[in-house]
């Protein structure tokens, strides 16, 4: 079974984003840039499922400008077998990323799509149920657990009230959560060879897909700030506090 | 122009999310339409009904939505889109399940969580764990949108609905459902809680979360935890807050052995009072909270729980 493994090119999570002074956008220029860390973990279970022998063959796939090769060949690195970027300059949402996702689907016939729950930059959560849609697959969201047998894929869910647990048909869509598992690290030797993969280069004419934004970002602002408060010396001025000037307790 | 609301619900009541979603709805221009899809859900689509603010209930009864799978609900949502302008979910993993998927089949690019409704179109939502707050304009001539909860008011009760009967369409049958591992519940639900206490890797281990239940019990709390502290296994999933858990925002927030990452920050920045207990004076979480206790967690939690109860006699 081949397995497809979007990945998205974001700015790291540790970085501390910061808004543009003209509200136009935030600043990615010069800012760390690293694989969603969703992506890692799908990645990661996609390269576990080739071990377990139930996926031959894992396809790493990136929407976006050139420099998204980076982040396709660290998905290469950590074992994927090849790569897939769809370049384009135009900004990309969800709806779009489905629509060229679903083309590469077409052309490479995968039996699962691994994929994160959400980009940690938009933090839409919305491209995995997406594409099933548009594909009319069966989907299982937020995974923390995926066992695959006969043709079928039992998935724990993480939901609002605990674990939900589903089975849907092959082929399918899976985004996961952060508790399936721990992604490896690329090791050097694996880096090299990651190098030596195959790249395909693909544009959204080529898959016939309009990727242009229906979502127009108007303004992209600080949000309000809280200010730091006060450090107290004691339990008791805290309760004093919380009951007088807060008054919540 | 009228809306449509996605309710979430257990066939008797609806859950408190929807109420806020319609609490959302009467934001928007045009009467409010609710979709009660269950088995066996007529209580649920007469509580719908009650709800001010609401015209009409869509009552779809089919066995498959006694549990209901992302497959059916995006497809009966299709089915019954025609007339509506805004189709609206609370922004849940119920509702994040749902309709992206139905967006894509209508071909509509959703906005997800949404914390602000300017206008018809136009929305506000927060990007890069909540560091930067987006006005997003909708070009489609349809507009779907997760609704965060925390953000609108719930609607009130005292309205009258008529309800109406519709057809459900057919299951799939791609996936299904085997069950559910639900925490039994002592406490006030996280995401509606008045008070909310959350402990983090400082705790240690689940054992000591011990400690919190007896301070979230003097003060009607629900529990909370940071993202460490579940993958820690102290507690369940279903506590984390966060960018990627649950948003928060109650009347008083209390963190106790949590750092204060971006990404928990994000789950809980607005909630009305934050109250941190860490040892580390530096932790950044003191920049968000109103009030702040240096200290070990050991030391200081057990002595608030015992102030806390002579305080109140
Ligand atoms: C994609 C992604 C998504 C994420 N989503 C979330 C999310 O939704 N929610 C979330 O919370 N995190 C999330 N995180 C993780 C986040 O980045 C932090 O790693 C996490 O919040 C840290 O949890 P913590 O504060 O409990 O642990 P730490 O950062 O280790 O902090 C522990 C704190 O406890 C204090 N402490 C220790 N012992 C004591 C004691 N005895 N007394 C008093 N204080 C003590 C320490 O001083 C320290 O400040 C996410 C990360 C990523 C990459
Ligand atoms: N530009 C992209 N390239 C590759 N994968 C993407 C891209 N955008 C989104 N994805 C995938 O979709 C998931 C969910 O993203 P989102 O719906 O934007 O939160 C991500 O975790 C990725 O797996």
């Amino acid at each position: 079974m081949r397995v497809l493994v979007p990945v998205k090119r974001v700015v790291d999570y540790n970085v501390k984003i910061r808004v543009k002074p003209d509200q136009s956008g935030v600043d990615t220029g010069n800012v760390k840039m690293s694989m969603n860390p969703f992506d890692e973990i799908a990645n990661e279970e996609a390269i576990r499922l080739k071990e377990k022998g139930i996926a031959s063959e894992i396809v790493a796939v990136s929407l976006g400008e050139s420099r998204c090769q980076e982040t396709l060949r660290t998905a290469l690195a950590m074992g994927a077998d090849r790569a897939i970027l769809v370049e384009t300059t135009i900004e990309l949402q969800p709806l779009a990323v489905a629509k060229l996702l679903a083309a590469v689907v077409a052309r490479e016939q995968p039996g699962l799509v691994l994929m994160g729950k959400q980009a940690i930059d938009d933090d839409s959560n919305q491209t995995a149920q997406m594409l099933a849609g548009l594909l009319g697959w069966p989907q299982a969201t937020f995974a923390s657990r995926i066992d695959i047998a006969d043709g079928k894929a039992t998935v724990a869910r993480e939901v609002d009230e605990g674990i939900e647990r589903i089975v849907v048909r092959l082929p399918a869509v899976v985004s996961v959560d952060l508790r399936l598992n721990e992604p490896r690290y690329a090791s050097l030797p694996n880096i090299m060879k990651a190098k030596k993969k195959p790249l395909d280069v693909l544009t959204p004419e080529a898959l016939g897909v309009d990727p242009a934004p229906r979502l127009r970002y108007v303004r992209v602002g600080e949000p309000p700030k809280r200010k730091a408060g006060v450090k107290l010396a004691s339990v008791q001025e805290l309760v004093a506090r919380l009951k007088g000037e807060a008054g919540v307790i | 122009m009228t809306v449509l609301v996605l309710a979430q619900h257990d066939n008797r009541t609806i859950d408190k999310a929807t109420l806020h979603t319609v609490g959302a709805a009467a934001r928007l221009p045009g009467p409010v339409h609710v979709l009660v899809a269950g088995a066996d859900c007529d209580p649920a689509a007469q509580a719908a009904a009650r709800l001010s603010g609401v015209e009409r209930v869509l009552r779809v009864e089919h066995p498959a939505y006694a549990d209901p799978l992302a497959e059916d609900l995006a497809a009966l949502l299709v089915a019954v889109a025609e007339g509506y302008d805004h189709l609206l979910a609370p922004a849940t993993t119920f509702g994040k399940n749902v309709l992206p998927r139905a967006a894509a089949l209508l071909d509509v690019a959703m906005v997800s969580d949404v914390v602000e409704i300017l206008g018809p179109a136009t929305f506000k939502r927060y990007i890069y764990a909540g560091n930067a707050l987006a006005t997003v304009e909708s070009l489609d001539p349809r507009r779907l949108l997760t609704i965060r909860t925390t953000s609108f008011p719930v609607a009130g009760e005292g309205g009258a609905a008529e309800i109406a009967t519709v057809a459900a369409v057919e299951p799939a049958g791609l996936a299904s459902f085997l069950g559910r591992e639900v925490a039994k519940r002592e406490r006030p639900e996280l995401t509606s809680a008045r008070v909310v206490v959350s402990g983090g890797r400082g705790m240690g281990s689940g054992e000591n979360f011990k400690i919190l239940d007896e301070l979230a019990d003097l003060l009607g709390a629900a529990v909370g935890a940071s993202r460490a502290a579940v993958d820690a296994g102290f507690v369940p999933n279903e506590y984390q807050v966060g960018q990627t858990g649950k948003i928060v925002a109650p009347e008083l927030y209390v963190a106790i052995g949590i750092s204060g990452a971006i990404q928990h920050l994000a789950g809980m920045k607005d909630s009305k009072v934050i109250v941190a207990i860490n040892k580390d004076e530096e932790a950044p979480i003191f920049q968000v909270a109103d009030y702040g206790l240096v200290g070990d967690l050991f030391k200081l939690v057990p002595e608030l729980t015992a102030e806390l109860r002579r305080a109140r006699g």
